[in-house]
């Protein structure tokens, strides 16, 4: 790796093809704690003016932006707690039982996972209306989650069938049953798959933002990214892009420091469960 | 306890696996099923343990018919290949887990635990995960694991098959020991022969689903019923000679050497296929029927050496003697077959 590949011209092609996006991300980062003169770029001055919707309303007729944060929380959490609840049993029963249409089922996932979203969002829309969950936090949740369920039911089954069968029948021969010997044996051995599921679809369901405009765009269950969206369309050509990017890196933060303590467990999904 | 298998008939999909099966094994004893992969063995133990249903047939531990009775209520302690520790469980918690599922009380448990891992020699690994032992270690905290509930029957699958070669013969006579010192009845499944056996009371050796033969390991040395059977047991192994019956005698094929039968044979009709088996102990220069031959391969084993014998014919002898005689590689030799130890074999391969 040393005298016969030297990776500078790597880096450099690299470097130039990213360069847009580092750009980007350094003025957001730039713009949302200092002052400006319109029309130039560098900036003259520090302030957390920009940041002023932490701790005043905006008056923009939203529950302000803790009730927002709240609502991107609850609908991350639950929908990756759904997925990974699901993920772990439907997984398991892939992998190892014996049921009738199992081939299809499998095959039906794979079909799903490649499924393009946005062509199934009219249908959704109708069928919320039909159950009464348009508008709701709960129906975007549970539209959600069923989205993200034929990747993490995938993700799951390909974990348990590392798992050696023979744990499995040791343990229904030392008495167990089949219960337990998922929950003692099988589990313990699958966590770092339920730890990926957990804070992927969390990371996914916080960064979702074509289900909630479309399936729920009122103020009661805003979410961050709606918030954001609405942020630009009500303003106009008079939108506060400083507040606009302030807002913007709150949104990014949780997702940063959630990849940041929690990225080899995330690499877990492309190992497939094995012990390196 | 007694184990019966009655009419064993197991498939899977469209294939027969095994087919009207019978065996009964003795309370107390232990039996190897041996045969080369797929002849049904394994299949035979997992029946016996539960985890494949029986197409047909009857199982009955002593008096009582288990054939419907799930694995967990069999009492049954299985050894696997791989051995099947639970690798997120320290030693002491994988050999309590059987106890732990039956609710078993803190201090029964501890003083259980304790017992059965001195009896295999493993107190002093209790804290030590299974990625932490070695092969060896591991097979003791598995069968430490399969024996602390007191079974009334230990089955072992291939036990041995991972472990090195010197392991390998530690551990032969450890499970043997161990086996002898708790009485229990136990059933080894695998393709060793030098395994089934050093270890076993009794074999059941097996080829495509059915028993061939089932008898100690001495009389199925001495005694084969089948060619298949004479070829499986015996390390290194016999040697066929193929031939027919002419005029009272045994014609070798492409040629005009005739071998005297020995009495006790009854010698097929003339022009009949018959094969000689000849084990390589005996094939030696100094016994009496004598075939010429030259040395065809070489194979110093230490203590002994292993001679090929090419014949005349093309057939080749295995002899195996003790180390020094000093016969090379090309030389041509005249030895003997003890007559009294020939095995000859029909044309079905059955015993004649």
């Amino acid at each position: 790796m040393q005298s016969n590949f030297r990776n500078w011209p790597v880096l450099l092609v690299l470097f130039v093809f990213s360069a847009p996006l580092l750009i980007m991300l350094t003025f957001l980062l730039v713009d949302a704690f200092t002052t400006k003169v319109p029309g130039t770029m560098i900036p003259n001055g520090l302030t957390f003016h920009h940041f002023r919707f932490l701790w005043t309303d905006l008056d923009d007729g939203s529950w302000g932006i803790w009730g927002v944060t709240l609502n991107t929380f609850n609908f991350a959490l639950f929908t990756s707690l759904s997925v990974s609840a699901i993920s772990l049993t439907a997984g398991y029963a892939l992998s190892r039982l014996a049921f009738p249409a199992r081939g299809f089922f499998l095959g039906s996932l794979i079909v799903l996972h490649a499924f393009p979203t946005v062509t199934l969002i009219i249908a959704i829309f109708l069928i919320l209306q039909l159950l009464g969950l348009y508008n709701t936090l709960i129906g975007v949740i549970v539209v959600k989650a069923a989205l993200e369920l034929p990747f993490g039911i995938w993700v799951m089954k390909g974990f348990y069938d590392t798992v050696p069968w023979e744990i499995e029948m040791a343990g229904v021969q030392d008495g167990a049953s089949r219960f337990t010997v998922w929950w003692q044996l099988v589990l313990p051995q699958v966590q770092p798959g339920l730890m990926a599921i957990l804070i992927f679809s969390f990371l996914s369901g916080w960064s979702e933002f074509i289900l909630p405009m479309v399936l729920a765009p009122g103020t009661e269950a805003q979410v961050l990214s709606t918030y954001l969206a609405t942020m630009l369309l009500d303003g106009g050509t008079q939108a506060d892009f400083n507040l606009f990017k302030a807002v913007g890196l709150f949104y990014a933060l949780p997702v940063i420091i959630i990849y940041l303590v929690f990225q080899n467990k995330l690499m877990n999904i492309y190992g497939g469960g094995t012990k390196g | 306890m007694r184990i019966s298998i009655e009419n064993f008939t197991k498939t899977f999909g469209d294939t027969t696996v095994i087919k009207d099966m019978s065996l009964e094994i003795r309370s107390g004893e232990m039996l190897a099923l041996l045969g080369p992969s797929g002849c049904g063995k394994s299949t035979t133990l997992f029946a016996i343990c539960g985890i494949h249903r029986m197409n047909g047939g009857r199982l009955l531990f002593g008096d009582k018919d288990v054939t419907r009775v799930s694995s967990q209520k069999r009492n049954v302690g299985v050894v696997f290949q791989n051995y099947a520790l639970y690798p997120h469980m320290n030693v002491f918690d994988n050999i309590a887990f059987p106890l732990k599922v039956r609710k078993e009380t803190r201090a029964e448990i501890d003083r259980k635990v304790q017992e059965i891992a001195n009896l295999v020699h493993i107190g002093e690994l209790l804290h030590r995960k299974p990625a932490q032992l070695s092969g060896g270690q591991q097979q003791r905290v598995a069968l430490a694991r399969a024996l602390v509930r007191e079974p009334d029957i230990l089955l072992l699958d291939e036990p041995l098959a991972n472990l090195d070669a010197k392991l390998r013969l530690e551990m032969r006579s450890e499970i043997r020991r161990i086996q002898q010192q708790t009485g229990i009845t136990a059933v080894l499944v695998t393709h060793d022969q030098v395994e089934a056996m050093s270890m076993c009371d009794r074999i059941a050796i097996m080829d495509n689903g059915k028993i061939v033969q089932l008898s100690s390991p001495k009389e199925m040395y001495e005694d084969p019923t089948s060619d298949f059977v004479a070829g499986f047991l015996g390390n290194p192994p016999i040697a066929f000679l193929e031939g027919k019956a002419a005029g009272g005698g045994f014609r070798l094929a492409n040629s005009e050497i005739t071998l005297p039968v020995p009495s006790g044979i009854t010698i097929p009709d003339h022009g009949a296929a018959m094969r000689f088996g000849i084990r390589p102990e005996f094939f030696q220069p100094n016994n009496g029927l004598k075939l010429n031959g030259k040395i065809s391969f070489v194979e110093t084993q230490g203590r002994e050496e292993l001679y090929d014998v090419m014949l005349e014919n093309g057939a080749v002898l295995r002899s195996i003697q003790s180390q020094g005689a000093g016969h090379k590689l090309g030389d041509e030799v005249s030895w003997g077959i003890a007559e009294d130890r020939i095995l000859a074999f029909g044309p079905d391969g059955r015993r004649l």
